[in-house]
């Protein structure tokens, strides 16, 4: 808050043009990665891959998590390592049944 | 200053629309107790017809039309509604919503919440959602009647449900604003010198629930509004292809898996059970350390107990699902989770027992509920360790025996820790004491009513008889052995209702009547005990308290007092 | 009243209590849509092979291209707008929070015409499962754009007041304010490719 100078913001808005680039960027080639022909194990993780740069682009500046305080990043791992528990145990569950025959 | 204007506050802004922690505090209690006596009151009618199967209840039988007999349906919905109005509507409300709102605040030295204005928001929603749960009861279709658990398909298509869902949505949204608002104030405004692990043990019960409810319920309102959609948008998110409903094909694309359901549930509903339990062992060793008048034993093994329970409570859900089909990977895995996170329970409940061991204990009624809450919360603790092997479960799941497991922990467990509450702090709130000797007749024989409701439901499901059967199992044959003990647990429910009438009587009297108190009636250590009684308006303290001390500084050899505040300041 | 660290940062954690309120809101936000992507995959898993792709043909890819730049841009000029008060600069934070709104509502044009098309065409959400998490998915992200609609309306408009009287204060809000947006930009990050490109 009050340890930015005009300097500080006129060189985060800077970062801000960059990152808005690359977002445009990155949509465009994920979009295009989406007409190559690949199996749908590769497609899924190169539009994952390209979605996570965005995201991390989002976050890091936008949000301004590279420059936050400790605690907001140990909050959010926690909470990213519960999002994966949710996003894989039940995809698991579909792979792994009893044997009823 | 801002402050001026409160002198002004007019009745409404005042009492019903407030944004003082203590006024929302009280209103959660208030609103949350007379949720607890209705969720009893359907208890009492289901287990009349549990008893008496198919004679007609007597003066509310004239409500349930069919000649006063309790039809399955309405048996499911009354089910159904106790489960939910008990656990949402009354238990997390009065150990979140109410102790924690009106004495985390106060505890920390603060003088409101971060978010005054949320903490209103929360306590309104929780308001609407109830108001949506009772009406249910009223709308043609009546209430939701596939249990508190929802599952779908029954779910997607029977009656209630949608209420339920509605309902839901605003309970859900009042626990988010609700926690949010805890974990920030916990974290931002302890007084100066109140570092971590000076802490009472009840606000870091009330933070590791907070942070239970802030990532765990959101799963639950997501598979909420899937629901929702099932039921009014056609889809099919929990709906299989090939659905035969009353011998006709259902009309929807199917695709759907129930399993999705329980996934998305559990993964809330386990954490929940924690977010009952938290609130209970942070009264409790409160409670305890005050009443023996020694430091709580092991008071850094409590905290990295009850993180390290928080945890784990996030990835041991799927013991609930044991008998869906699923493999030995993922049985061995939620079993493994579950026999670890017994650990941090025990480590809890052991530290709890042991702080008793050379102290002067003073056997007033606040201790005598947190004293019992030991023993029962471990008979309710052990009785849950089959269930958590596969195995085992196999046997028991969907039995009275894992309804006994529960109602022991929550029952004769949480409850009895929240009564133990309401003792040790009505005078901070009111200024007078309850009464004792009305304190011992509600503690005595709700002591032994509870296990006489709950005990023989350990026989009755080692012998196989389910729960949910709206006639207790009189159609099977293997639960005729144990039919015999229906009348019985039933006449000792009603017997437990008639324990509370001393309790109700108390607080009506003692607001009035009951013996004055100064600040610090019991000679606790803690913050919210050199607050005024009732602490002020808005602002709590007269001064900011500075703390210098740990949170039980009881007993410490050589001192004149047996008990030195978390205030006063180290000399030299 | 005062509650303490509302404008001032408290020393040991660094941070204002609304700072740390949001987070603690998007973590629950983070919870909320990883439950629903979760039961994107559970569907996608449990369906015949190839389903979901073949179902998904039906949506349509440019269109929203042009909705995932709409929403980076709002992005954007959100930041822009808390910087420029950074900066003293009231009139560009006015500028860059109305075009803010704007591309929320060009966004929710878009979709506007999105849904109706398939509707149009006979495809609801009971039509299968695909069409069925994609409703929802997408229908509850717009509803997140609403709700940031009104409340960046609300700082666009009559809150905006604040700058006048308390301008360190304003500037959180607007900071607050521009978390939340950020993460509903982030959502769709998500889930234009899940449920456009795959």
């Amino acid at each position: 808050m009050s340890e930015h100078s005009m300097d500080d913001i006129k060189s985060h808005v800077k970062v801000y043009m960059l990152v808005f680039a690359a977002l445009a960027v990155l949509t465009m080639v994920t979009v295009a990665a989406s007409y190559l022909n690949l199996s749908t194990g590769e497609a899924i993780f190169l539009a994952l891959s390209i979605a996570s740069i965005k995201g991390s682009l989002v976050v890091s500046y936008f949000m301004h998590l590279i420059s936050e305080k400790a605690l907001i990043t140990w909050i959010l791992m926690l909470t990213l390592a519960f999002f994966f528990v949710l996003m894989f145990i039940p995809t698991i569950s579909f792979f792994d049944w009893v044997n009823i025959s | 200053m801002s402050n001026d204007h409160h002198h002004e506050e007019g009745f409404w802004r005042k009492y019903i629309f407030s944004v003082d922690h203590k006024v929302i505090g009280l209103q959660y209690g208030i609103t949350s107790m007379l949720f607890l006596l209705f969720g009893f009151c359907l208890m009492l009618i289901m287990r009349w017809q549990l008893a008496y199967p198919e004679e007609a209840v007597p003066i509310v039988g004239k409500l349930l039309g069919d000649g006063g007999i309790l039809l399955p349906e309405i048996y499911n919905s009354l089910g159904a509604m106790h489960g939910t109005i008990m656990i949402f509507l009354g238990i997390v409300p009065l150990g979140v919503g109410a102790f924690g709102n009106y004495f985390v605040p106060l505890q920390i030295g603060a003088p409101d919440m971060a978010f005054p204005k949320l903490n209103m928001a929360s306590y309104w929603s929780y308001f609407v959602g109830g108001v949506i749960m009772l009406t249910s009861f009223f709308s043609p279709e009546g209430a939701a009647r596939s249990g508190w658990t929802s599952y779908p398909p029954l779910a997607d298509i029977e009656v209630g449900q949608t209420f339920w869902l509605i309902g839901m949505l605003f309970l859900i949204t009042s626990s988010l604003l609700g926690s949010i608002n805890f974990i920030t104030t916990i974290i931002q405004l302890r007084a100066p010198g109140l570092t971590w692990m000076r802490l009472p043990f009840f606000v870091w019960s009330q933070f590791v629930t907070s942070f239970l409810l802030v990532l765990a319920f959101p799963p639950l309102e997501a598979a909420a509004v899937l629901q929702l959609m099932d039921r009014v948008a056609g889809t099919s998110f929990f709906l299989p292809s090939g659905l035969v409903v009353s011998g006709e094909l259902l009309n929807v694309s199917g695709g759907g898996s129930p399993l999705l359901w329980q996934h998305l549930f559990w993964f809330l509903a386990h954490p929940e059970v924690y977010v009952l339990i938290l609130p209970a062992m942070g009264i409790v060793a409160e409670v305890i350390a005050n009443n023996s008048r020694k430091p709580l034993w092991g008071y850094k093994s409590l905290v990295y107990a009850v993180i390290f329970l928080g945890f784990m409570s996030f990835i041991v859900w799927a013991h609930h699902m044991f008998i869906t089909g699923m493999g030995s990977a993922m049985s061995a895995f939620f079993q493994t989770t579950t026999m670890i996170i017994s650990i941090p329970s025990v480590i809890i409940l052991s530290a709890l027992f042991i702080s008793l061991w050379g102290g002067s204990i003073r056997f007033n009624t606040p201790m005598l509920f947190a004293l019992a809450f030991l023993p029962m919360f471990g008979i309710g603790g052990l009785t849950g360790l089959p269930l958590g092997l596969a195995a085992a479960d196999i046997h028991l799941h969907d039995t009275y025996y894992v309804i006994g497991h529960f109602h022991y922990i929550v029952a004769p467990g949480t409850i009895f820790a929240l009564f133990a509450g309401i003792y040790y702090w009505f005078p901070k709130i009111t200024g007078r004491k309850l009464n004792e000797g009305l304190g011992k007749l509600h503690f005595w024989p709700s002591l032994i009513f509870m296990n006489l409701i709950f005990m023989p439901m350990m026989i009755q499901g080692l012998a196989g008889v389910s729960r949910r059967l709206w006639d207790g199992g009189l159609q099977y044959a293997h639960a005729s052995g144990t039919l015999q003990l229906n009348e019985f647990m039933s006449v000792s429910a009603w017997l437990l209702g008639l324990a509370q009438i001393p309790f109700i009587i108390n607080i009506f009297y003692s607001m009035k009547n009951g013996e004055k108190t100064d600040k610090n009636p019991w000679h606790s250590t803690t913050l919210e005990w050199t607050a005024p009684s009732p602490p002020l308006p808005h602002v709590n303290f007269e001064v900011i308290p500075e703390v210098h001390r740990d949170p039980y500084e009881y007993s410490i050899p050589g001192r004149k007092r047996d008990y030195t505040p978390q205030t006063e300041p180290k000399k030299g | 009243m005062e509650i303490p660290f509302t404008v001032k940062e408290r020393p040991d954690t660094g941070l204002i209590n609304s700072k740390l309120g949001i987070w603690l809101f998007l973590a629950s936000e983070v919870m909320l849509f990883g439950g629903l992507f979760s039961a994107y995959v559970f569907l996608r898993i449990g369906a015949p092979a190839g389903a979901f792709h073949e179902w998904g043909q039906e949506l349509n890819i440019p269109l929203a291209t042009l909705n995932t730049l709409i929403l980076i841009s709002s992005s954007v000029t959100m930041v822009m707008s808390w910087a420029s008060l950074k900066m003293d600069d009231f009139k560009k934070y006015k500028l860059y929070m109305g075009l803010t709104l704007l591309c929320a509502l060009g966004f929710l044009v878009i979709k506007y015409f999105e849904y109706t098309t398939k509707f149009h065409h006979g495809i609801f959400p009971g039509t299968n499962t695909f069409m069925a998490i994609y409703f929802t998915l997408t229908g509850l992200h717009g509803l997140h754009i609403i709700g940031g609609m009104i409340v960046n309306g609300y700082f666009f408009g009559p809150g905006s007041k604040m700058w006048s009287t308390e301008p360190e204060h304003f500037t959180n809000r607007i900071e607050i304010a521009g978390l939340y947006w950020h993460f509903v930009d982030l959502v769709w990050i998500f889930l234009f490719p899940v449920l456009y490109l795959l």
